[in-house]
């Protein structure tokens, strides 16, 4: 259980891994995560659920090392396993059957998170246009694999190394500028991109959906650490979410909660880096 | 010997016990709990039994004590009931049992959760749990949650010869024994080795399963399980619904709870998952979380102080808490009701806006209720604040069973027999009443174990 079948470096640092788990595998849908422990003495943490393999049994991640956590998965390999692994958490995607054209944008280490939903949306017929950015060539990745479920793709780079030069919403801001038009927009990435996308897209008023990643312990509904503010309420992103309408998120309250833990992460990951002799 | 006190019990000193997460009772000594035995006047009607949800046999495991058959005298706990380590810690006796001592109408009721848990200790650390097991009858049953409720139940029908999983949605097994009563009030030890005793009677374990996400009905339907036992525990935390409560440093109990007993984060950085508490925390609460919550902060090294709507007279919190709670420097702020949290510039709180409150005149119920004084606010300043209002249910098990009837107050409704309105699910625990004591949910896991034996063999 939970092994590790399927491990591929993408672009420097992120990586995609296979995990043997046919019981989240049966029950994964589109827009769910799951929760997962690496060694005995190691945190929970979300990641969203890249795309499965029921019949075979497996789930897929991708992951970035960022820290101590994915810096120790990162270094296991093909056959070994880690020693938890929970889900499928959080509502799946839930799409109007009206909608016809989309608009993704996702924003490094969302795009991940896009995959299975474009491929869903693609297999009814959906009309699917996509955004890609990173700071870099070497941060896009899945180009490829998402050609084949949009009818255009469309790549920015911080430092025009690919694609335009400039954010996904400059690219966003051209296309409707231009006159183009969707049913929904849905935004996968950093806090501050997707509050980027939401204040351009509220203006026009499209239908604009994101998926939030705030800090876990459970992922159940227990301890409410990934309580997030949507509109006037307060939800817990674990069994309401992750997925919300961006007009009624706190972004500037999200962004200040995810970075609570920060300095300790940091201190964590140092100690772990000094440990394996990596140093600083 | 003073027949009317009680042979006393070591404790840790509190100035030592603050910079460790070592137990605070010692236990008694084998002489000093037969002396304590000796003073049980073994009353024939019993009126201790009476209070006890799950009816220990007291005067029959006393007087073996009195007779140093500590074994024996632990075999007969198990009688009724199937956790006598944790019990004896963690139990109310003073509104249960020793409530109705016959030796408390003149002096101290007889020190019964002290002698469960010295013949429990005892048996421990001196025995091998064995267990016969039934042949089986064929007949799987499924439990949700490994908490108290479900383990008691898991239990009771392993005892028949039911074939029993219990599906735990954590990584580890004992539900809020683990997650949320800290290692100094019941050592994990203690826990694990009670469900080493349960696996010997042949229940199967399986965790990182959450009902309603992981599995649901319909699979349990499939693997031929005939009945289930809901007892997935309390759930959402309650939050106070004022401004500011998303700033950063207001934990709920169950969120700092769950990060130092679950995932020990009072190890930080041998353990990874980091917690974060100032030189001064401010618990909002009156009942056991919000002691265990606040103890475990101090523990952290904070300066802890206890703000509370009613008195203390009024806290829903055990005595021995609120006593152990004070002499471990912990303060308690009475009949104060937070307004708003103030953050500062990188949303962080830094103050919380109380109220003054007054108590009424008590209701047709007795209960004191309470209101604020109109211009009595003032601040309170803190690093960290955390929230100990009880939980309300979780929504996943609703998602999990559509159909199922749930209560006004989002708990599952049940019938006198314990089960639902789906035919062969049943359930017990907080899911069902509330957040309640451990004793009473292992109370209704026995009494729904009975009733799924019933419902089973009748259809």
């Amino acid at each position: 259980m939970n092994e590790i079948v399927i491990k591929q470096n993408i672009v420097p640092n992120v990586w995609l891994m296979g995990i043997y788990s046919p019981q989240v595998a049966k029950k994964a849908k589109p827009g769910q995560f799951v929760i997962l422990r690496v060694t005995e003495t190691g945190e929970r943490i979300p990641l969203t659920i890249a795309d499965f393999d029921s019949d075979k049994g497996i789930v897929f991640i991708i992951f970035q090392v960022v820290g101590k956590t994915t810096s120790i998965l990162s270094t296991l390999n093909i056959g070994d396993s880690i020693a938890d692994f929970v889900g499928p958490l959080g509502m799946p995607y839930e799409q109007d059957s009206n909608d016809k054209s989309y608009l993704f944008i996702a924003g490094g280490l969302g795009i991940p998170a896009i995959y299975s939903k474009v491929k869903m949306l693609h297999s009814q017929g959906k009309d699917i246009e996509i955004i890609v950015g990173g700071r870099s060539k070497e941060n896009i990745f899945f180009e490829e694999e998402l050609r084949k479920y949009c009818s255009s793709l469309y790549i920015s780079t911080n430092d025009g190394s690919y694609g335009q030069k400039g954010l996904v919403t400059d690219i966003l801001t051209q296309l409707l500028e231009n006159g183009k038009r969707y049913d929904e927009i849905f935004a996968v990435g950093p806090v501050l991109m997707m509050k980027a996308v939401v204040d351009i897209t509220k203006k026009y008023g499209i239908k604009t959906l994101v998926s939030l990643n705030p800090i876990m312990v459970d992922g159940t509904g227990m301890c409410g650490g990934c309580r997030v503010k949507i509109g006037n309420e307060i939800k817990f992103a674990c069994v309401d979410g992750p997925i919300f309408n961006g007009f009624e998120v706190d972004f500037d309250g999200l962004m200040k909660r995810n970075s609570y833990y920060q300095d300790l992460e940091n201190l964590s990951y140092k100690e772990h880096k000094c440990k394996i002799g990596l140093g600083e | 010997m003073e027949v009317l006190k009680r042979v006393s019990i070591k404790e840790q000193e509190p100035e030592k016990r603050v910079n460790n997460f070592d137990e605070v009772c010692l236990g008694y000594s084998s002489d000093e709990a037969v002396q304590e035995a000796l003073r049980c006047l073994e009353c024939k009607n019993a009126p201790c039994i009476k209070g006890c949800p799950v009816e220990v046999k007291i005067p029959e495991f006393i007087r073996l004590i009195k007779e140093k058959k500590f074994k024996e005298s632990y075999l007969k706990i198990l009688e009724t009931n199937l956790l006598p380590a944790i019990c004896g810690r963690v139990c109310p006796q003073e509104t249960q049992c020793e409530k109705n001592c016959v030796r408390g109408i003149k002096g101290e009721p007889i020190a019964i959760g002290k002698l469960e848990r010295f013949v429990a200790d005892w048996f421990r650390q001196n025995c091998e749990f064995e267990f016969e097991k039934p042949e089986s009858n064929g007949k799987k049953v499924a439990i949700i949650g490994s908490g108290p409720a479900g383990l008691s139940c898991a239990s009771s029908l392993a005892k028949l010869g039911y074939e029993v999983v219990i599906f735990e949605a954590f990584h580890k097994l004992g539900g809020v024994l683990y997650y949320g009563i800290p290692e100094f009030r019941l050592p994990k030890e203690v826990v694990e080795w009670e469900i080493e005793n349960l696996k010997k009677m042949g229940v199967e374990f399986r965790t990182n399963m959450v009902f309603g996400k992981t599995f649901d009905l319909e699979d349990l339907k499939q693997e031929g399980f005939e009945a289930v036992f809901i007892s997935s525990g309390a759930g959402l935390p309650n939050f106070l619904n004022i401004e500011g409560e998303l700033l950063n440093g207001i934990y709920s109990a169950n969120e700092f709870l769950t990060r130092v007993n679950l995932m020990k984060a009072y190890k930080f950085p041998e353990y990874d998952t980091p917690i974060k508490l100032g030189k001064k925390v401010g618990v909002i609460g009156g009942g056991n979380v919000a002691m265990d919550a606040a103890r475990v902060a101090r523990r952290l090294g904070s300066e802890v102080y206890i703000l509370y709507r009613r008195t203390e007279a009024e806290m829903p919190a055990r005595k021995e808490e609120i006593d152990h709670a004070k002499e471990e420097g912990i303060k308690i702020l009475e009949l104060v009701s937070p307004v708003r949290f103030m953050g500062d510039e990188t949303g962080h709180v830094r103050a919380l806006e109380l109220v003054k409150m007054q108590l009424s005149q008590p209701d047709s119920s007795g209960r004191r209720s309470v209101k604020p004084i109109d211009g009595s606010n003032f601040i309170f300043e803190a690093d960290n604040f955390i929230v100990a209002i009880g939980q309300s249910p979780n929504p996943l098990v609703k998602k999990a069973i559509p159909e199922l009837e749930l209560n006004p107050n989002g708990s599952i409704k049940v019938n006198e027999n314990l089960m639902t309105n789906v035919e062969g699910v049943f359930a017990g625990g907080d899911i069902v009443t509330g957040a309640a004591t451990v004793i009473l949910a292992m109370g209704m896991g026995k009494k729904a174990a009975e009733n799924i034996d019933k419902y089973i063999m009748c259809s």
